[in-house]
């Protein structure tokens, strides 16, 4: 085979794989959403966070503002101690909350974070202070038929 | 006796797992060896180029159509039973993950070690069957750096890129299939993968997979060709070798 | 006088290119080659014949240091074989050319580039003076016209020639022959065999030629070694090789069924065999 032809067809190769590379990473993949790739970390301490687990998204408002880092127990407190990478042209106040929440109702779990009104902004490894937990459901069963019987009882209760 | 024969038997399964060993101690080596000879391959590039062109540049049409199939078939089953969950939207995240992360480089790799690994088993072996390995020794020139290195890394330069000619071919495969002829989202689909595909954790790992399994064929079967006894049976079990490990 | 010393022999004062002094080599317990002497002298063509598989090819390999001697020594050029290291070999090598048994011809290059490869691997040249070389090597061996073609579209007799053209490329001090009139037909053996003859004599060079074609080399060489398993049995000039009473070597040369070498494999008798009882 003449070199030129041989050249040209290894160059069309190579350009058709870095093209399916691009694809892969900016149409299948989140590059493009991941905007700079530079994040800062922010810690927060659950007293439970459920089905939570690395990767998981941080989402501010919907929006994806950021990934679980690592989820590990603090053996001083008995909490779990989720860190964030959040892309750091997302900026949060000091007085941030952050709940574990589920998308529907056996979708997966992610952190929310809600803005507060503080004029100073989380700075890299700081501590979020406000959180909420994740709602198990079986707690939430129980607290309701509890509060059912404690309900009827005092309805009982009241009609003597 | 019972015990004699258990005892024979015993030793069949050592003696085969250090013949097992003793391969991969050997290819290792031969890779070391293929590295050490390595610079001639990246002085006169174009020897690398010529057999990127038959490793790399003839495998792909087997590549991106088996691509494409294996993308529609898991868009047609992944519908059918994520639709049970009422999450069909998904069908994107699964076909996505699925190959990028495993079937890509994976079915990629065998696909190029029974194209275009046996046929460098074949030519190695052929080339010393007939004496041109030792015809290259005689005039001073090590076949090592001017046969096996060149077509070790037109491989490991090929397979990567075939691996994600692959993985893109499937997913428009299953784009095809579950977007266009079902009528699954077309927002959600790329969304959806778009959230639950990372970049550095799926993307660019399955990419140094298929890296890593490009280094291990072609080394298999630069080592099966080179080690091949000169004859047309040894060669034709050379090739036989390299496809199944 | 100055003491040279045994080790740095010049080569110009080597008069024995080629020196072989009580060989032994063996393929693990089996002893191929016993007690070999030879020797080449500089500008000669020399024939190594025997029967298939005596260890005429074995003794090639020994020659181009791709094996190496058990015992005795290998003395090529006034450098000895044995222990050599890698880089000294190669080196050495660049001043042989070897012609292999059918052209060992690489088949992914063109006949152009097989008989350019030893230039474009080893010498600087300019890609036009490779050029001219090349064509001048072509034509020396008459096949300049097929210049273009693959390995694969010439036939027997074209390919050794190549393949001669080849292994004269860089005006080798010594070539080796490996069968190059194994498998050819009459004419292409005899142009085969001029080539030979002539190749050596223009470049000034040594040949040694391994075969088992009698007739053909007894023709073109100015003298033969008969190896018989694993020994050297005969020597001499062409006229005392013809002239031979040896029985070994006349049935060899005149092709006779029946001699020293029997027709018969040992056996036990033919009637042991059939089952037949002596009456």
């Amino acid at each position: 085979m003449e070199r030129s032809t041989l050249n040209l067809l290894v160059g069309i190769f190579v350009l058709l794989g870095f093209f399916a590379f691009l694809v892969l990473a900016f149409k299948v993949g989140n590059l493009s959403a991941g905007g700079s790739g530079q994040t800062y970390t922010l810690v927060a301490n659950f007293d439970n966070i459920g089905q939570l687990k690395e990767r998981a998204p941080v989402r501010s408002a919907g929006v994806l503002v950021g990934r679980v880092k690592s989820v590990r127990f603090d053996p001083v407190h008995y909490t779990a101690e989720v860190r964030m990478a959040i892309d750091t042209q997302f900026k949060f106040p000091k007085d941030t909350s952050a709940s574990v929440l589920t998308s529907g109702i056996l979708g997966e779990q992610y952190i929310g974070l809600e803005a507060g009104g503080d004029d100073q902004m989380l700075k890299d490894g700081d501590q979020i202070k406000l959180v909420q937990g994740a709602v198990v459901l079986e707690r939430l069963i129980g607290q309701f038929l509890f509060n059912k019987a404690q309900d009827s009882s005092a309805a009982k209760g009241a009609q003597k | 006796m019972v015990l004699e024969s258990t005892l024979r038997n015993i030793r069949l399964v050592g003696d085969g797992t250090l013949k097992i060993v003793e391969r991969i101690g050997a290819t290792v080596v031969f890779l070391g060896l293929t590295l050490t000879q390595s610079a001639t391959s990246f002085r006169r590039f174009d020897l690398v180029i010529r057999e990127i062109f038959y490793a790399g540049v003839q495998s792909l049409i087997i590549i991106m159509v088996s691509g494409l199939f294996v993308g529609m078939v898991l868009g047609l089953q992944g519908r059918e039973t994520l639709q049970n969950y009422g999450s069909e939207q998904s069908v994107g995240v699964l076909v996505a993950l699925s190959l990028v992360r495993e079937l890509g480089p994976v079915v990629a790799a065998l696909l190029f070690a029974s194209r275009a690994g046996s046929a460098i088993t074949a030519e190695i072996g052929l080339m010393k069957a007939t004496e041109q390995l030792s015809a290259m020794e005689m005039m001073a020139i090590n076949p090592m750096a001017r046969v096996v290195a060149p077509r070790f890394w037109g491989g490991v330069i090929s397979m990567p890129l075939l691996a994600m000619l692959f993985s893109a071919m499937g997913i428009i495969g299953g784009f095809l299939v579950a977007v266009v002829l079902i009528g699954v989202d077309d927002g959600a689909f790329w969304s959806q993968m778009q959230a639950a595909v990372d970049f550095r954790h799926d993307i660019a790992n399955g990419i140094i997979k298929s890296l890593v399994f490009g280094i291990a064929v072609s080394a298999i079967a630069t080592f099966e060709g080179y080690e091949a006894s000169p004859t047309a049976e040894g060669v034709y079990g050379a090739t036989t070798r390299t496809v199944v490990s | 006088m100055p003491d040279l010393g045994s080790r740095h022999v010049s080569v110009v004062s080597v008069t024995n290119l080629v020196e072989i002094t009580e060989l032994n080599f063996g393929y693990g317990s089996r002893l191929v080659l016993k007690g070999i002497n030879l020797t080449v002298r500089k500008g000669s063509l020399v024939a190594i014949m025997g029967l298939s598989g005596c260890g005429k090819t074995t003794l090639l390999r020994l020659i181009g240091g791709q094996l190496q001697a058990h015992e005795g020594s290998v003395m090529v050029a006034g450098q000895h074989l044995n222990n050599m290291s890698q880089s000294d070999l190669y080196a050495l090598r660049r001043r042989l050319g070897m012609m292999f048994q059918f052209g060992a011809l690489f088949t992914d290059l063109s006949v152009y580039d097989n008989v350019a490869f030893q230039m474009h691997e080893h010498t600087s040249l300019s890609e036009s003076v490779i050029r001219d070389l090349t064509l001048m090597k072509l034509n020396a061996v008459g096949l300049r016209g097929v210049q273009s073609l693959m390995p694969s579209e010439l036939s027997g007799g074209m390919a050794r020639r190549v393949a001669l053209a080849r292994a004269t490329a860089l005006d080798p001090e010594l070539i080796l022959y490996d069968e190059p009139f194994a498998g050819l037909d009459p004419i292409s053996l005899g142009v085969i065999g001029q080539l030979i003859r002539r190749l050596n004599d223009a470049l000034g060079a040594t040949s040694i030629l391994v075969t088992h074609d009698v007739q053909e080399s007894l023709k073109i060489v100015d003298y033969v070694y008969f190896v018989s398993e694993g020994v050297i049995v005969a020597q001499g000039t062409p006229e005392q090789i013809r002239a031979s009473t040896l029985p070994f070597v006349h049935q060899f040369i005149w092709g006779e069924a029946d001699g020293p070498m029997p027709f018969h494999y040992p056996a036990k008798t033919m009637a042991n065999d059939l089952g037949l009882r002596e009456v």
